[in-house]
């Protein structure tokens, strides 16, 4: 949206001070909603990289790709790899993960970045099902197929025996330097490099490379006119966003040794869209935003079962309790998706700016109350104490 | 030779279907410039038509089984059965083409209103915004239709007389063992009478010749006084017939599922953009010819030299056909292109 006005370098380091101090004490402020364990938070974390990684890409230049997915897919494929073959450790995943997902971001960018529009979209989406095909069929020997890559006892783990660790019989799970990349220690690895990932995005979108990609989203004719050769900038743009994917992809793989090709479906991908849509597409922190609040949501939603709502509805008449609790049933549970679809299209349709343009119309609304605007949708102020650091 | 033959009409049948939602897809670019990612999903409901129906045909009752006289025993027997006797038993039978009007009136509302509430409104903005608000749709009708048939894949029988084998070698002098189902010729001669349709009320009546007039130039048309955007609204309506008709007739090929519409979405936008966004010949010459490569590809023979082709094979060439020729096969000069 409208993030071209100068901010001053300090701020961005008082907004980036905040954001640790809220994403570090997340066990403890997400206490009263009941989200303060560590799987959900790593969750939060790790769709976030995903999202802010997609946001360089279609909020910045405003590239639809439906095939982000294909890369989560293979940072978690390469993640797993490295996990059997070389060290438990989570360094040599993370960083194979993101290079080879980068250089697949490359391959698929070179081919679909010579096209736009709608057939960018195609494109990708045509590339990320074609992975997601191969991966369940031909390539069954990388990926294991249906039943997932795992690890196994019996996997080589080079550097790890040659450095003297040694499996006791159980399952090694995956850890930095024997810190265990499951539980709190777990979520603490997830929210550092979310950090890290954040701070860098941050300077994409305050560098003069983060102005051209927006150059390009708002007039890509014009741009070459001055002389630019849009190209080069949309690869990189579409490179770094794969690697951020690919980063996301093998942190999944690092809380879950578990790699999938239900990952790379366009459904996936489809996913990523609706988060970065939800929290505001082109916004700096919309994106984090949406991440937390469609898994949290995706958490509580699917949580809820018929008993559970015929508890909750149990102060009404019998008669009237249970058509009530069928028809809420039809919203959570199984049919959380239903719910995420129908909020979907409501923002689309009355907030395309996502939550951060409903943060901002609110802040207008309290400020100048002259100039009344009766937008004020009931979801908003709901998600308002959650955003304390959303005034960028 | 034989497994040519019967590759072409494999291929065939499947084009059929790809081109049936493509033409659907392609008609409401073409008119009203929306790209719709929920067409798949109507594609869907129209299969939910006849798994509706035929729901409704076999409501039953329980009756008392004469036939056992050992003990009590009951049998769910249909009403249609008890209340017609074999004219029930056969309209039961044959529930699928029944299905077909049902889903007409059916379908032709869900587009008109789909068309009214929701799409009217995104006429004027992005395409990428159409595209996400039609996909939010798309999950939506799939969520409701899951909510109220289950999860799993529900099968539906062709009618009897029509459930076996027509012995196709014969007739084309292949020899007796060349068979084929005959079902899916019966698709495969539905899909190239409601192309027909479509194709002759698109050229052989004044309708249809307003609506080209308004897809070449839209101005000009509203201009003369002619209230075009209802017309485009009676296309959507059509375009919604045709997928959901196409959905009703292929419940016999494949057991509908909810998310049946997803799976056929994304081939049927390739097929659309292979064939040229915006060219109705170029949807359906693309369907087909999609259809037969994807089938060819599956033959051993094939397999065996590049494995793994025939699951790649269709994104493999909207591929290559993006990047030779963007505007598609038979695509119009500046349409989508940049």
């Amino acid at each position: 949206m409208s993030n071209t006005k100068i901010v001053s370098p300090k701020k961005d380091m008082i907004f980036m001070a905040i954001l640790s101090v809220v994403v570090l004490t997340m066990p403890i402020w997400l206490q009263p909603f009941g989200a303060a364990y560590p799987d959900l938070m790593q969750k939060f974390m790790i769709f976030g990289i995903f999202a802010i990684g997609y946001n360089i890409l279609f909020g910045l230049t405003g590239y639809l790709s439906f095939g982000h997915a294909a890369f989560l897919g293979v940072g978690s494929y390469t993640a797993v790899w490295s996990f059997k073959l070389l060290s438990m450790n989570v360094i040599p995943a993370m960083i194979f993960g993101t290079v080879l997902s980068g250089l697949f971001a490359l391959a698929i960018g070179f081919v679909s970045l010579r096209r736009s529009g709608i057939y960018f979209s195609i494109l990708t989406l045509a590339f990320a099902q074609m992975s997601y095909n191969l991966a369940y069929s031909v390539l069954t020997p990388i990926t294991n197929g249906e039943t997932g890559l795992q690890l196994a006892q019996s996997d080589p783990r080079i550097l790890d025996h040659m450095s003297g660790i040694v499996a006791d019989g159980s399952l090694p799970t995956p850890n930095l330097f024997g810190i265990e990349g499951i539980g709190y220690s777990g979520f603490y690895i997830c929210a550092a490099l979310m950090l890290i990932s954040f701070f860098i995005y941050l300077r994409i979108f305050r560098s003069p490379f983060g102005l051209k990609l927006r150059a390009i989203k708002s007039n890509q004719n014009r741009m070459g006119y001055t002389g630019f050769s849009t190209r080069p900038y949309l690869m990189t743009a579409f490179v770094i966003s794969g690697m951020y994917a690919g980063l996301a992809g093998s942190l999944l793989a690092v809380t879950d040794p578990l790699a999938g090709a239900e990952r790379m479906q366009w459904t996936a991908s489809g996913e990523v869209v609706l988060i970065t849509i939800l929290g505001g597409v082109g916004t700096l922190i919309g994106p984090l935003l949406g991440a937390g609040i469609i898994k949290y949501f995706e958490n509580i939603f699917s949580a809820f079962n018929d008993d559970v709502l015929l508890n909750a509805f149990s102060f009404l008449p019998d008669w009237l309790a249970h058509p009530v609790a069928s028809v809420v049933g039809l919203f959570v549970g199984e049919g959380w998706h239903l719910t995420l679809g129908l909020v979907f299209m409501l923002i689309v349709i009355f907030l395309p700016g996502g939550i951060m343009e409903g943060i901002t119309r609110l802040t207008r609304l309290v400020t100048k109350r002259d100039k009344a605007e009766p937008k004020s949708e009931a979801h908003e102020t709901k998600e308002k104490e959650q955003t304390s650091a959303g005034e960028v | 030779m034989d497994a040519i033959f019967l590759q072409i009409l494999n291929g065939l049948d499947k084009g059929g279907a790809y081109a049936l939602i493509a033409l659907g897809l392609t008609l409401v670019f073409g008119t009203l410039g929306v790209v719709n990612f929920a067409h798949g999903a109507i594609f869907m409901m129209g299969a939910f038509c006849a798994v509706t129906l035929e729901k409704l045909l076999t409501l039953s009752v329980k009756v008392k089984d004469e036939s056992v006289t050992f003990f009590d025993a009951y049998k769910e027997t249909p009403y249609l059965e008890l209340w017609f006797g074999d004219t029930g038993t056969a309209i039961i039978d044959w529930s699928v083409p029944l299905s077909i009007i049902l889903a007409i009136p059916v379908m032709l509302l869900i587009g008109i209103v789909m068309e009214r509430s929701l799409i009217r409104h995104f006429y004027k903005r992005p395409h990428a915004e159409q595209i996400l608000v039609t996909f939010g749709l798309a999950i939506v009708l799939q969520e409701l239709v899951k909510a109220a048939f289950g999860a799993n894949p529900i099968p539906q029988g062709a009618p009897d007389i029509v459930s076996g084998s027509a012995a196709v070698g014969a007739i084309f002098g292949l020899g007796e063992a060349v068979v084929y189902p005959w079902w899916r010729l019966i698709y495969l001669a539905f899909s190239l009478i409601t192309i027909g349709l479509v194709f002759s009320f698109l050229h052989f009546t004044t309708y249809g010749m307003v609506v080209r007039a308004g897809m070449a130039d839209r101005e000009t048309v509203e201009l003369l006084g002619i209230n075009i955007e209802r017309r485009f609204t009676i296309v959507f309506g059509i375009a919604a017939v045709v997928a959901g008709l196409a959905g009703v007739m292929y419940t016999p090929v494949l057991p509908p599922d909810y998310h049946l519409g997803m799976d056929f979405l994304v081939l049927s936008f390739v097929v659309v953009v292979v064939g040229g966004m915006g060219s109705l010949p170029g949807a359906v010459a693309a369907g087909f010819l999609l259809g037969i490569l994807q089938s060819f590809s599956s033959m051993t023979e094939v397999k065996d030299i590049f494995p793994g082709i025939d699951q790649i094979i269709i994104y493999l060439v909207a591929v290559v056909i993006l990047l030779t020729r963007p505007r598609g096969l038979l695509g119009r000069r500046g349409v989508m292109e940049s």
